[in-house]
């Protein structure tokens, strides 16, 4: 039996203060009953001895202290996860969002998951082919892996990350040419938070237009819903993620898209707490809290499944080391600069290698033999290429040597030919090292120093 | 032993009442669960506690019951054995057996699961190296347990105890039996120390030997002596935690114990996976035997997180005191500032610099300070030292934040990571430039000894070029090369050398990852032999093509010195000997061929 108190003592932003409460537990569920007796969800942040601060999960908008009632209902936040979740639309707060019959969940799991113990991960290895040539060739992307996308207002990050969903697969490449691909089950989570109702629904779309539609679950906050539930949606999106991963052995890739909308809401809520603020008002403890996100990805032994992320991140005035990219820098294995000199002269997936980083290796059993020596290689000669570049605008072309000209002829076929591609061009690895072999040949066969001859000798065109 | 009811939770902290007589950083177990806490603030009847594991669904009222004893960890045979544990020092490895014996997924670890860090059944064979009636003082060695195959435990007289052994036994023991006693005390293999009182010593000694890494940058550029600390600070993807895993690697300590203090799960698993297939390379066994792995990584209780680094550096006093040369990595000390401040700011204590609290600077010198080589205990006096080398994760790799400042302030080597080599592939990206070791006067002789007389001269030298290169380049960009002599093209060309073949250094290599002292030597001699040699050619044959020097094949083959393995670098001193002979035909080869030229020059 619920008990309902009128202690209400003070609103702020998504924050309730609550006196004369009885003995309440950190993380408990509050309802919230309004006059007209709708009901609001939110969970308990400060446990006092009499009061109590209770942060909602939607906004305070109409609750007023005197006539609003609040009960608390004995357990911390669970989450009923189903398998039967993919294909499906929700909001933020996990309510079914397309209109569609409710779900029935085979478990409940609290949304803030435990740490993995570091001794029972399996360490990432497997490749997934996500058939664009700057992340396949130069930055792959692993299984279990987390490889943000750090991109800018206005650029691609939304085409370049459905794209990213709709073609990943996991690979192997048997004797060097034959490209056999995984049948194990998999299945991607959707995340977005904040997001403008247009790019939710070219999310929706490009599902459905590809049929990815079937094996994703949508988690859907746009820049209207309340912010508070922005906090709530990314942990609802593993909380499934890891079900699916871990007890159900899939392979599930989860996107989260804003994570820079994600931070901003965990500022507000900071500030209406009245927390000493870190740099640029973000809680001091932003570092600590994006890794409850991001290190829920991963393998563990005892399962085949696997959970990959990629976050989604606008950095602010393309600054790299605003807090929100810097930290999650300092969490995830990596990451995916999205560029804005690439895109403004045109060229799409706008990815900098130069600056992108993926930090596990592929194990080489699963592409080919030369992929490791050509993406050196490649990313190296492009950097110098580059180098040269800049160099000839001070000194003139006639300064230049042959084989400097041959760098820069390689840096512009890279641009146009290895960073280009196609919205709905799925270049498989074998294609993307063809390519690059390609554009090798450009240059003069002493420069390639980062290859073994033989392998130059094998595969050089 | 008091008991105390909860009147607050938020977040890692928990205010308890009725706790009077409680002393501060006292251990104690909080809620129904028995969740692990720490007292960390008292006043009047409340104690503020801060707790180990994740407080969701504590409630107001539920007791918390205080041992009445400081956090401590154990100590004895099967540290090395257990090879990983978290923040304070339970074995995760246990854990997981016992979470999935209580029917929850072993993959996480689950609150309120607790397990000793040392199991109680294993037996341990102790050799008693004193007999009965043999007079004793804390620090003495009673006896041995082999460890592992790699590292004989020593089973000191504990401290505080001294007097006649009344007893001692032989055979195989658990770590909890009497094998000795002295006096009326007891002795066991295992005991428990407080993890944030330094073990005390005799005396602290100045560190003049270094501690071989076998990174040439580091080892010829930048050492840490044994019982150093070094700084390695750096951006994010700059390389910190490869720089800390190849010392974990390849430094000469007996012991190294490695503390991934709030950083990535993966990077722990790396370690595991990798560490039983890397063999030691003096006995040729798995690296594991000499490891131990403290994991609090960034998604595991903060709490844990400020305390893992005391675990670390109290693990490591405890290999010192047996006599053996330790280093403890901490990957990474920001982490563990931030896990202060998040506390500090829960205490809501006046907040300094950046938020973190006002005694960050302190906190930072004490533990640094447990650094050190040292006269251990006992009537024999061992040496013994535990070496810091700790990562620090500046907010945009700008150094000018607090915990990078208040760590640069006591440590004295200082391994500046840059960005901008990393993007450029160079590893390590370790800045020759703005990086510094105030120890290298201190173990000058050492390297003097283990090389030749023109180590310094030839270190030296290199570091100019460097810098000289460093000037030239500003040059370059404004007026390209035609306009430099032919001595700055040969010096920009060593200098191209040494920063691609002699500091850049592959980690994933299997022959270059590591590089003994005397091939550290020998390549710098070659390198700096042909500069010589090219240098002097150069002057008064100013008709002859730079790049005809610089295209010689012994040039190649110089770059090509840090592929040559272990076994085979004494043939680097053929090919030193041969430089000046090679370089000296090619004047002649030269004079030959521009004969005539010279001819009328000459006059003749």
């Amino acid at each position: 039996m619920k008990k309902w108190y009128n202690t209400i003592k003070e609103i702020a932003g998504p924050l309730v203060v609550v006196e004369k409460v009885p003995e309440v537990a950190f993380e408990e569920i509050v309802e919230i009953r309004d006059a007209k007796g709708n009901i609001r969800r939110g969970r308990v942040l400060e446990a006092g001895k009499d009061t109590a601060i209770v942060q909602l999960f939607t906004n305070t908008e109409g609750l007023d202290t005197k006539t609003a009632e609040i009960a608390f209902l004995g357990e911390t936040l669970r989450f009923g996860v189903a398998e039967s979740m993919l294909g499906r639309v929700f909001t933020g707060a996990g309510e079914v969002k397309d209109g569609g019959p409710e779900i029935i969940a085979e478990k409940y799991v609290d949304i803030n998951g435990a740490p993995i113990n570091p001794g029972q991960r399996q360490f990432p290895s497997e490749f997934i082919q996500t058939g664009i040539s700057t992340i396949d060739g130069l930055n792959a992307l692993v299984r279990g892996q987390k490889l943000p996308i750090f991109s800018g207002a206005g650029l691609p990050h939304a085409e370049l990350a459905a794209q990213i969903a709709e073609q990943s697969r996991v690979v192997e490449v048997k004797n060097g040419t034959d490209l056999v691909e995984s049948d194990e089950p998999f299945a991607v989570i959707f995340a977005a938070m904040g997001v403008t109702f247009e790019e939710a629904q070219f999310f929706i779309d490009s599902f459905e237009k590809t049929g990815a539609m079937e094996r994703a679950a949508l988690f859907i906050n746009t820049a209207s819903d309340p912010i508070v539930e922005r906090i709530t949606l990314p942990r609802l999106a593993l909380t499934l993620g890891e079900y699916l991963a871990f007890e159900k052995n899939m392979h599930v890739l989860v996107i989260l898209t804003d994570m820079t909308n994600y931070a901003d809401a965990l500022r507000e809520v900071s500030a209406s707490r009245k927390e000493i603020p870190g740099r640029r008002g973000y809680p001091g403890y932003l570092y600590t809290d994006l890794a409850t996100l991001y290190e829920r990805a991963g393998l563990i032994k005892g399962s085949t499944g696997s959970l990959t992320q990629i976050p989604i991140l606008t950095m602010p005035d393309d600054d790299k080391q605003h807090p929100i990219p810097d930290l999650t820098g300092y969490i995830t294995e990596g990451q995916i600069m999205v560029n804005r000199e690439l895109h403004n002269q045109g060229i799409y997936p706008p990815i900098q290698p130069i600056g992108s980083l993926s930090r596990i290796a592929v194990n080489k059993k699963y592409t080919r033999e030369d992929l490791s020596a050509v993406k050196e290689q490649m990313a190296s000669s492009y950097a110098k290429g580059m180098e040269i570049k800049e160099l000839a605008l001070i000194l003139g072309e006639s300064a230049l040597s042959e084989t400097d000209k041959a760098y820069i002829r390689f840096a512009e076929a890279f641009e146009t030919r290895y960073i280009t591609q196609g919205r709905r061009e799925n270049r498989s690895i074998l294609d993307t090292l063809d390519l690059s072999w390609e554009l090798l040949s450009i240059l003069p066969k002493k420069e390639l120093k980062k290859i073994k001859p033989e392998f130059i000798e094998k595969y050089s065109k | 032993m008091n008991t105390g009811t909860i009147i607050k939770i938020s977040g890692p902290l928990v205010i308890a009442d009725s706790m009077k007589g409680s002393k501060m950083y006292d251990l104690v177990k909080v809620g129904k669960l028995e969740l692990m806490g720490e007292i960390i603030e008292l006043k009047d009847d409340t104690a503020s506690i801060q707790v180990y594991e994740d407080t969701s669904g504590l409630r107001v009222g539920e007791p918390v019951y205080s041992t009445g004893e400081p956090l401590s960890i154990e100590l004895g045979p099967g540290l090395l054995t257990a090879g990983l544990f978290d923040g304070i020092l339970r074995p995760l490895n246990v854990i997981a057996e016992k979470t999935a014996a209580n029917g929850l997924n072993p993959g996480y670890i689950e609150k309120g699961v607790t397990a000793p860090s040392l199991n109680r059944e294993t037996k341990w064979e102790f050799k008693p190296l004193l007999k009965k009636g043999d007079k004793v003082i804390a620090g003495d060695i009673l006896g041995t347990v082999q460890e592992t195959e790699l590292i004989t435990h020593k089973i000191l007289v504990p401290f505080g105890v001294e007097g006649e052994i009344t007893e001692i036994k032989t055979g195989a023991f658990t770590v909890t039996e009497t094998v000795a006693t002295i006096g009326d005390n007891p002795v066991q293999l295992m005991h428990k120390w407080p993890v944030r009182t330094p073990r005390p010593y005799q005396a602290k000694q100045i560190p003049t030997t270094p501690l071989i890494t076998q990174q040439r940058i580091i080892d010829t550029f930048f050492p840490v002596p044994k019982g150093g600390a070094a700084a390695v600070p750096g951006p994010f993807g700059a390389g910190k935690t490869v720089i800390q895993q190849q010392l974990a690697k390849w430094s000469d300590a007996d012991i190294v114990v490695y503390v991934g203090c709030g950083e990535r799960g993966n990077e722990i698993t790396d370690v595991l996976v990798e560490f039983p297939h890397l063999k030691d390379p003096n006995s040729g066994r798995p690296l594991m035997e000499r490891t131990i792995l403290v994991a609090n990584t960034s998604n595991m209780p903060i709490a844990a997180r400020e305390a893992s680094v005391y675990t670390g550096i109290t693990l490591a006093e405890y290999y010192r005191d047996m006599g053996y040369n330790v280093a403890m990595m901490a990957d990474s000390t920001s982490r563990w500032a931030e896990a202060m401040r998040e506390m500090s700011g829960r205490l809501e204590e006046m907040p300094g610099e950046e938020g973190y609290p006002a005694y960050l600077g302190s906190r930072i010198s004490a533990f640094y300070e447990r650094a050190g080589i040292v006269t251990t205990l006992g009537s024999e006096g061992r040496t013994g030292s535990a070496t810091i080398i700790a990562a620090v994760s500046p907010p945009g790799g700008d150094l000018s934040e607090p915990v990078s400042q208040a760590t640069l302030k006591v440590t004295k080597a200082f391994w500046g990571l840059d960005a901008s080599l990393a993007a450029k592939k160079h590893f390590p990206s370790i800045h020759w430039l703005n990086s510094y070791s105030l120890y290298k006067d201190n173990v000058e002789e050492y390297f003097i000894n283990a090389t030749d007389a023109d180590w310094k001269e030839l270190r030296d030298l290199a570091m100019q070029i460097l810098q000289k290169e460093n000037e030239l380049d500003d040059i370059i960009k404004l007026v390209g090369m035609d306009a430099l002599s032919s001595a700055e093209k040969i010096l920009l060309d060593t200098a191209r050398g040494l920063r691609e073949d002699y500091l850049q250094q592959n980690a994933f290599d299997e022959v270059d990852a590591f590089a003994s002292t005397r091939k550290m030597y020998l390549m710098l001699k070659a390198m700096l032999t042909f500069h010589q040699e090219a240098l002097a050619f150069t002057q008064g044959n100013t008709q002859i093509e730079i790049n005809d020097i610089l295209e010689l094949p012994i040039r190649e083959s110089i770059s090509q010195l840090k592929n040559i393995p272990e076994s085979n670098i004494e043939s680097i001193v053929t090919l030193i000997d041969s430089i000046a002979p090679i370089i000296k035909n090619l004047k002649e080869n030269n004079q030959d061929s521009d004969f005539g030229i010279n001819k009328v020059i000459n006059g003749i």
